[in-house]
């Protein structure tokens, strides 16, 4: 299977603090991987270099081709989605226009209508509130509205940094089963960066722990999460 | 979430910390420089020492809006109205009271400082943008409240005082002008470590701390309001100091001397020295005199194109004023010692 | 009664000038976030440009388009040679880049065309406007040209992907970046934007206030007062903001006793600052709640 991201000794830094210390893994095409970790462990980061957000070195590889020093826009153009910390809604425009940024690159109108349409079936609730201000949603709609407008990108790659955050647990299980669905059948390659290990772990079929900036575990996740002294150690249940 | 009509801001401060131990000079840089300062003027012509004077008065006046907007996070575009304020104040009590010169000085700065406090109050709702065109608004108003009629008897009207310059005391063998450098010397100094003593201070921490997050300053328990109107009022007395050295210098003061031109340039010659690096007040001040006449003997047509152009290319190679400068060369003279 | 209703309406004869810098004013901080005070002389220089045409025997509708689109592109080159390597600069810094923009242009403008003051054309005539003493024909086609341009830019933010873009570009870069959209381009768009607004006011300001090189001076911080006051987020508050300014200072003209032309501006400043002091995001902006 081909690696549709390969990261290799990625270091990054915060002004004089480095905060990755030599990270090095891969994501093969198709998989749905999760990055956990404890608060301040790198989880964010490492999402983040990818991006190029933050000052980093190191060889990142996306589809074999090399990311080199491309600004954020470019390599979100070159097919790679990134849901932040915190969402990043536009919380002043409303539903569909949130909607239509995440389309704002592609050229395709059509395409781009039929994909508004297939959101709204993916998330009805978002259908209901096309019209209202993003900001006015709930914390699960607006986790729904983020994910949606990433989608709009007809990204190969979703990243997605702690969905969870601030969501009841129902609504969690609902979104991850959606996240399962999206990898399964428009074949997203998605990382999901989390601190609810837990359900993380039943979503994924790859998952890496990172701990203060460098990985420590990395395997299946079934295994992972059926290895009694890792889950004590690492991830805290 | 948020209600709809609501943006949530977490903003960065707009006037960026600067590191307490890099807030002066080192010890020997300073020995060397204070020593230059003495000696020099034994040295060279009265013009010379004429403008050396004028850039401590400046330097000052610059000082002041350093400690205003670096030290405590408030745009200030007004600062001449407070210069005119201390300028006028010494001039009347000097040629209508026939009060002693270095006298006028403490009574400029008490009442430049009220008028600063006074100022301050109300402007404590606004910040920003906003405080910038309030402070506009003082700054352009000054000159035309200076013109007003009633006040004719007192200010001179549209000509202004003139002011007499005063001898050097006990029978001191030096000119007026070299006499007048030494007291202003003398005045900068207690103003410059005075100031330094106040940003180091728990006063001095408190003000930083509203420039850098005043939700979070109030929170712990920092009188926001007390200490925003201190700081324009500390501000404006420094300025009105400065502005009776000046009205000294000048030898007059008339309402057109204190136009916005002298807020603006005021406001250059901070960002040039390094906003909130109190030794830079006096690198921006002498920026501020000396460049606008170097560009004008460049081109006189152009003058006001070449000032630009020689801004811009100083806020390219330093866009953090001469601060950065001294900090490149600190690491380099570090470099050398190993 | 009828004085107060006469300055009412003078000044939002008046007030039309300066709604129209404020559009171009709001433009600009809505791409940038913050106010360049050289805005008013690259207006005036734009309109310079434009006289200059006509001189050169070019019809006026011609040379105003020339001009549009010299200021925008003008805008757009300023931006990326003199203010995107300042990008990472402090707001301080910029702000004195806006100053040394500002010494330039005036001082260009003065040696290319000298200080003398020159006439302007103006499209609309100068008769009275529908017999009304007040209003003449020319200050009629302003105010209707300025709600042209109001309603041309809420269409364009509204309705266009462009002005999607630039809208969230201005509201979350980071978001913005996220989608895919060139934040830094889409500020050079903004200044380019806001450019040929600034010449669109010039323009239209020069018929009353003749041409010279520190025409727009006076103008330029009404402008900004007018949209201040207006909400610096609205361009509609904008335009209501120059309205109610205009009436403000003519109104304190009138009213106010000892107020000769040089009080007339800090005396109209503290009347909007008053305002602010009650309703610190202006008549229409929004409320901005910070979170530590």
């Amino acid at each position: 299977m081909t690696a549709m991201l390969n990261v290799k000794d990625l270091r990054a830094y915060y002004g004089q603090v480095q905060a990755l210390h030599g990270l090095s893994f891969s994501l093969n095409e198709g998989s749905l991987t999760t990055l956990l970790g404890a608060n301040g462990a790198g989880k964010t980061t490492t999402l983040r270099a990818i991006c190029n957000m933050v000052r980093s070195t190191g060889a990142i590889e996306f589809e074999g081709a090399p990311l080199g020093s491309r600004s954020t826009e470019s390599i979100v153009r070159l097919g790679i989605a990134h849901v932040p910390q915190g969402r990043g809604t536009f919380t002043t425009m409303t539903v569909e226009e949130n909607l239509q940024l995440g389309a704002i690159s592609r050229k395709d109108k059509a395409g781009i209508v039929s994909d508004i349409e297939r959101m709204y079936a993916h998330f009805p609730v978002l259908k209901e509130r096309y019209a209202q201000q993003a900001g006015t949603l709930s914390g699960g709609e607006q986790q729904m509205l983020a994910v949606a407008r990433a989608l709009m990108l007809r990204p190969r790659l979703m990243l997605l940094d702690e969905p969870s955050f601030g969501l009841a647990p129902l609504i969690v299980r609902d979104l991850f089963k959606i996240l399962g669905k999206i990898n399964r059948e428009d074949k997203v390659t998605i990382l999901v960066v989390e601190q609810n290990a837990q359900l993380a772990l039943e979503l994924a079929d790859q998952a890496y722990v990172i701990e203060t900036g460098r990985i420590v575990m990395s395997g299946n996740a079934k295994e992972i999460a059926n290895n009694e002294d890792v889950r004590k150690s690492y991830l805290g249940y | 979430m948020s209600a709809a009509a609501e943006d949530v801001v977490t903003e960065a401060p707009a006037v960026e910390a600067v590191p307490k131990r890099a807030m002066t000079l080192g010890t020997g840089t300073s020995l060397v420089i204070l020593a230059a300062l003495l000696v020099v003027p034994m040295f060279v012509k009265n013009f010379i020492i004429f403008q050396m004077t004028m850039v401590m008065i400046y330097g000052l006046a610059v000082l002041a809006l350093n400690i205003l907007t670096g030290g405590s996070g408030q745009f200030s575009l007004g600062q001449s109205a407070f210069y005119a304020i201390g300028a006028y104040t010494s001039a009347v009590l000097m040629e209508n009271a026939n009060i002693n010169y270095a006298l006028t000085l403490p009574i400029a700065g008490l009442v430049s400082f009220a008028a600063g406090f006074l100022f301050g109050k109300p402007a404590l709702r606004l910040s920003g943008i906003y405080l910038a065109l309030a402070t506009f608004a003082l700054a352009v108003a000054m000159p035309q409240l200076l013109k007003l009629n009633f006040l004719e008897h007192w200010t001179g009207g549209v000509q202004g005082l003139v002011v007499t310059k005063p001898d050097a005391p006990f029978g001191l063998p030096m000119g007026q002008d070299m006499w007048l450098y030494y007291f202003t010397l003398a005045v900068t100094l207690a103003i410059y470590i005075g100031s330094i003593n106040l940003l180091r201070s728990r006063s001095g921490r408190a003000l930083m701390a509203i420039r850098d997050n005043e939700i979070a300053a109030s929170a712990m328990g920092v009188d926001v309001a007390l200490y925003k109107t201190l700081a324009f009022g500390v501000s404006a007395g420094i300025t009105g100091i400065a502005g009776g050295l000046g009205a000294i210098a000048v030898q007059f003061v008339a309402p057109d001397g204190y136009t916005i031109n002298l807020a603006i340039s005021l406001f250059l010659g901070m960002v040039v020295g390094g906003v909130g690096w109190l030794p830079g007040s006096f690198i921006g001040a002498a920026f501020i005199i000396f460049v606008p006449n170097i560009a004008e003997s460049i081109n006189k047509g152009l003058s006001g194109a070449v000032f630009g152009v020689l801004l811009f290319i100083v806020i390219f190679l330093v866009p953090h004023g001469a601060r950065q400068v001294a900090i490149v060369a600190q690491q380099l003279i570090g470099r050398l010692r190993k | 009664m009828e004085l107060f209703t006469n300055q009412v309406l003078a000044g939002i004869a008046t007030g039309a000038i300066y709604a129209c810098m404020a559009l171009a004013v709001v433009m600009i901080y809505q791409a940038i976030d913050h106010l360049n005070f050289a805005q008013g002389e690259m207006a005036m220089f734009s309109t310079f440009i434009s006289w200059q045409l006509m001189q050169w025997g070019i019809p006026y509708w011609w040379a105003f388009l020339m001009t549009l689109v010299i200021s925008f592109a003008g805008g757009i080159l300023i931006e990326r040679l003199l203010f995107k390597p300042l990008a990472k600069a402090p707001i301080l810094t910029n702000v004195a880049g806006f100053i040394a923009l500002f010494a330039i242009v005036n001082s260009v403008a003065g040696l290319t065309w000298d200080f003398t003051i020159k006439q302007y054309p103006t499209p609309f005539g100068s008769s009275p406007f529908l017999g009304s003493q007040l209003i003449s024909t020319h200050q009629a086609g302003m105010i209707g040209v300025t709600l042209l341009m109001l309603i041309g830019l809420y269409l364009f933010f509204q309705f266009t992907r462009i002005g999607l873009a630039m809208r969230a570009a201005a509201a979350l870069p980071e978001s913005a970046r996220l989608v895919g959209i060139n934040t830094s381009w889409m500020i050079a768009l903004g200044w380019g934007m806001a450019s040929a607004i600034g010449a669109v006011a010039g323009i239209l300001i020069a018929p009353v206030v003749f041409l010279e090189p520190n025409m727009m001076g006076g103008v330029l911080v009404y402008g900004f007062a007018a949209a201040v006051l207006g909400g610096l987020t609205s361009p509609l508050g904008a335009v209501v903001g120059g309205f109610l300014v205009g009436v403000f200072e003519n109104l304190a003209g009138t009213y106010i006793p000892g107020v000769g032309n040089e009080l007339k501006l800090p005396i109209a400043l503290a009347l909007i600052i008053t305002v602010l002091v009650f309703k610190p995001a202006g008549l229409f902006g929004r409320a901005i709640v910070k979170r530590v």
